[in-house]
This record gives structure tokens, C-alpha cells and sequence, in this order.
């Protein structure tokens, strides 16, 4: 079978071979448990974890100290609000998150609130950026953390990660943030941005999936997490567990690959992305979803109205996408960041993922976009609401059964 | 999740695509479903003598199963009289196309528009409209 060409690199990265290289001595020769001090096989596993805390540092503008190891983002974000919830009870119980968060922090944060945490949901405007003014007019003396992404996953809108935490600090509350989609993809420095504690994720850089890391800040100030997970005291006592040293290993040098190639990358990959953009949203009543100032330099979110997402994509095999449409879920809901901008549902099944990355070129866009419109006019064809609309009726006006 | 073959030759070679006239008498027009509810079906009926379906056609908004579902409907109702129309149950479809959990609401859907053009055919020609069961996808 042919492979489709791959764009759905929001959902996870293929792995650099670069990066596997880096890895291998580590499952094999170099196979000791980094916590082992009194023999070589432990120092050497000690030297690759070292040396990648310095490369992932080293991206994010931080020390090495500061880098908790994790299996992903998803334990980063629950070790990161679950930890300061219980850290710092003395102070509040107040967090504030958006809407548009991913599940690892709207589910958390729903977990602490049975514990007896008070949770904000700030709602979003129509271009999915958080209103500041609603952020400042919510602080408490009670709030502990404000929680808000960096780069969001569907839509990839960058949020105003600095003023939201000159807010946060202000009123004296921490500031997280799960910049899974951001880190390694546009310059993100913890002190420039203010950030305390941050999640990241090995995989959708180009790194080995089962690894990620929290950022815990330091110095001004000093931050501290309650572990989740209690044992031998690994990582400054706040993650227990034998260090995934490939894993590592591998996060390491795909961080120092997005280092050194970001610039060039973020050039390359918007002039493609723009390309597929501007020539797909050509097409009568499409769509583009989300601010297009403020945005990950790979992501283009596309709504082609009066076509059903899933029923798209299958006509689009020959590319891997993704889609707002939730046909398949029990629930029928289409996706809730797409709808949290305001989206009517129709608009939110009707949409279309593209995340380009590292290995897209430019004849794969070519085709995505040939592939795309043929679909597209394909289903339309077959398209009941099209004919209506194409008839001159206002769908609003008819009287749907709602099922 | 992978599609059953039957549902993607529908999906690719979609069956009896189009519009018939639906200020016809002789054509029913049924049209279920929701645009917010990601599927929207619109299927028609041309009733010659005898109460014979001498036509179908269809156009479907949804994913890939509704697509089918209703392009298998439109195949079935042709050369049927209305009553063995009104026989076809959504089960029918789901065992045809190998419908998974998730998507019998399409083949709901389909069994729905089938229903919905009956009664309109009907109605257009003085006949009651017959009391349909409450849909329940």
C-alpha cells in the first residue's frame, strides 16, 4: 500500500533519524541505570541524562536543575497543577485555565476541583486567544496558578504567553504552561516569557514517544511541585522512577536539532503552509479557524462548509489529516476548541487539520492541496446542503430534526 | 477505524446521485438529519403505477457510512412498492454494509429518509401521512 502523505504532525512527529542515532548505544552498551553511583555502566547513563538536561535546557533558556524528566507532557501537566494544588493549599485553591486547553490540564483541573480546588475556565474570543482583561478581572488573593497554553494543538493560535504571566505574578499566582506544540517549533525562553513551570513532550519534535519534561523554575521564585508519584526520589524528589535514558537521550538531541534549525524551519514551513492555506481558502466557502497574526508557524485549520469532515478525510485518503468533526464519537460533539471560538457545529464538522513538519516538501503540498479540492468539489457534489445553498436557501431558516 | 469494502465502493461509485423534481406529485422528498449534528440526508422517491418506485435519488452530508447507507437505499427502493419500502429496516443496512457500533445511527438516518419520502409522496396525494416511530439515534 501506498504510504499518504503525512500531515497530521500536531498529533505526533516522525522520529528523526538524527535523533535515533543518538539513542541506540543507549538500549545496548550503554545500558546502566543513571541512578547506579558506584559502578561505570551507571556513570556513563548518567553522562547521556547530563548532557541532554543541558541540550533541553539550553532551548528553553533555563538551567539544568530545572528540568524534570516525565513520560510526556500528559504527566508534566498533571505532576504540574496536581503539584502546586497541594504544594501550595496553605496560600489558595483557585486555578484559572481556558477552555481550549488540552485534556491533560481540563481533566486534571477538573480531578482537583472533587478535592476541593476552585477552577476558572476563561472563554476565548472569536480568534482563540484568552482576553486579559477577563484574566486580570478574575484574580483572587485565593488564585495559586494560572494554567494557559502556549501553542494551542488544532487551531495552533500563540496565546500572549508574556502578559499573561506579568498578570499572574502580579497577584502573586504561579504560571504554567503546556507548550507541548510550541517547544521546539518557535523560540520560547522561560525567563524572557515568565514562565514558573512548562510541559513538554519528546514526539512532536522529531523525538521518541514516553518522554517529555516539566520545567520547574528556581530562582525568583523558587518553585516547588508535591510528587505524584512516590519512590526512589529521582529528579529532585519530584518524579520517582528509573530515568528513561534513551528516552532522554533522544528528547536531548531533538531538542538541540530544533535549536539549531528553528529559524530556518519556521521560514520553510510557513511559506508552505501559507501556500496550502491561501490556495485551499480560494475555494468558495472555506474557512480559515483561528488567529492568523498570533500562530505556530505549521498549523492551518480549515473549515470547507457544507462537506462533513469525516467524509472528507476518507475521500482525502492519500493524506493523513485530522478533523473537528466527531462522527465517530458516541457523543456526536464536534470538536470543543473549535466551538469555543464561536464555530456553529456545522462549520466545526466541516473542518480540516493540516500540521506540516520537519519532513513535508513542497510537491507534498502541491498534491495535498490537488487532493483537497478534488474532495472537496467531490462532496459537494453529493452534498444536499451545497444544492440548497447553491439554490439561494438559508439552511438557518429550515426546520432540522434534531436528533 | 477502518471502513468495510462495501462502504468505500458506495463511498467511491456512489449510487443514483442527483434531484428529482420535488414539486412532482409523483416524487417524494424526504430530508432528515441535522447540519449540526454532522449528517443531513435528502432522499427521493418516483412512484409510478401500481405504488412501484420507478426512481431514487439521493445527496448526503456526512461521513463516509451515511454517504453509503443512503446510496445502498437508494439501489433497494428501486422496483419496490411503497410497502416493501416501508419494510426496510435500518438493521438490513448495518448487516449489508458491516456497519460498525458507532455508525448504525447512520443506516437510523437512511431508514428515516426513506420513511420521510413516503409520507410526503403521500401526502402530496391526499393519502395520512403513516405515524412513524420517534426516531431514537
Amino acid at each position: 500500500m501506498k504510504q499518504p502523505i503525512y500531515l497530521d504532525n500536531n498529533a505526533t512527529t516522525p522520529l528523526d533519524p538524527r535523533v535515533l542515532e543518538a539513542m541506540l548505544p543507549y538500549f545496548t552498551e550503554k545500558f546502566g541505570n543513571a541512578a547506579s553511583r558506584n559502578h561505570a555502566f551507571g556513570w556513563v547513563a548518567e553522562e547521556g541524562v547530563d548532557y541532554a538536561r543541558e541540550q533541553v535546557a539550553k532551548l528553553i533558556g533555563c538551567t539544568e536543575k530545572e528540568i524534570i524528566f516525565t513520560s510526556g507532557a500528559t504527566e508534566a501537566d498533571n505532576l504540574a497543577i496536581k503539584g502546586v494544588f497541594e504544594m501550595y493549599k496553605e496560600k489558595g485553591n483557585h486555578i484559572i485555565t481556558a477552555v481550549t486547553e488540552h485534556k491533560a490540564v481540563l481533566d486534571t483541573c477538573k480531578h482537583l476541583e472533587k478535592n476541593g480546588a476552585r477552577v476558572t475556565y476563561l472563554g476565548v474570543k472569536e480568534d482563540g486567544l484568552i482576553d486579559l482583561a477577563e484574566l486580570e478581572a478574575t484574580m483572587t488573593p485565593e488564585t495559586i496558578l494560572v494554567s494557559i497554553m502556549y501553542g494551542n494543538n488544532e487551531i495552533g493560535v500563540i496565546q500572549p504567553v508574556k502578559e499573561i504571566s506579568a498578570i499572574a505574578h502580579k497577584h502573586g499566582a504561579l504560571f504554567m504552561t503546556d507548550a507541548t506544540q510550541a517547544v521546539g517549533k518557535i523560540p520560547v525562553d522561560v525567563n524572557a516569557d515568565g514562565i514558573d513551570l512548562m510541559a513538554f513532550s519528546a514526539h512532536k519534535m522529531y523525538g521518541p514517544k514516553g518522554v517529555g519534561a516539566l520545567y520547574v523554575r528556581r530562582k525568583g521564585p523558587r518553585v516547588k511541585v508535591t510528587a505524584q508519584m512516590d519512590g526512589g526520589g529521582h529528579e529532585r524528589g519530584m518524579r520517582s522512577g528509573t530515568l528513561n535514558v534513551p528516552g532522554i537521550v533522544g528528547l536531548g538531541k531533538a531538542c538541540e536539532l530544533c535549536r539549531l534549525e528553528m529559524e530556518s524551519e519556521t521560514v520553510r514551513l510557513s511559506a508552505l503552509r501559507d501556500k496550502l492555506e491561501s490556495t485551499l481558502n480560494k475555494m468558495e466557502e472555506s474557512y480559515v479557524n483561528g488567529n492568523t497574526q498570533h500562530r505556530l508557524p505549521h498549523v492551518a485549520n480549515i473549515s470547507f462548509k457544507y462537506v462533513e469532515g469525516e467524509g472528507l478525510m476518507m475521500a482525502m485518503s492519500d493524506l493523513a489529516v485530522s478533523s473537528g468533526s466527531a462522527c465517530t464519537s458516541a457523543s456526536l460533539e464536534p470538536s470543543y476548541v473549535l466551538k469555543s471560538l464561536g464555530l456553529s457545529d456545522d462549520l466545526a464538522h466541516s473542518s480540516i487539520r493540516f500540521g506540516l513538519g520537519r519532513f513535508t516538501t513542497e510537491a507534498e503540498i502541491d498534491q495535498a492541496i490537488a487532493v483537497t479540492e478534488k474532495a472537496v468539489n467531490h462532496l459537494r457534489e453529493l452534498s444536499p446542503l451545497w444544492e440548497m445553498f447553491k439554490e439561494g436557501i438559508d439552511l438557518s431558516k429550515i426546520e432540522w430534526a434534531e436528533h | 477505524m477502518a471502513y468495510s469494502e462495501k462502504v468505500i465502493d458506495h463511498y467511491n461509485n456512489p449510487r443514483n446521485v442527483g434531484t428529482l423534481n420535488k414539486d412532482s406529485k409523483f416524487v417524494g422528498t424526504g430530508l432528515v438529519g441535522a447540519p449540526e449534528c454532522g449528517d443531513v440526508m435528502r432522499l427521493q422517491i418516483e412512484v409510478g403505477e401500481d405504488n412501484v418506485i420507478t426512481d431514487a435519488k439521493f445527496k448526503t452530508f456526512g461521513c463516509g457510512s451515511a454517504i453509503a447507507s443512503s446510496s445502498l437505499a437508494t439501489e433497494w427502493l428501486k422496483g419496490k412498492t411503497i410497502d416493501e419500502a416501508l419494510a426496510i429496516d435500518n438493521m438490513d443496512i448495518v448487516e449489508e454494509l458491516a456497519l460498525p457500533p458507532v455508525k448504525i445511527h447512520c443506516s437510523v438516518l437512511a431508514e428515516d429518509a426513506i420513511k420521510s419520502a413516503i409520507n410526503d409522496y403521500r401526502v402530496k396525494n391526499g393519502l395520512e401521512a403513516i405515524a412513524l416511530e420517534k426516531s431514537h439515534h
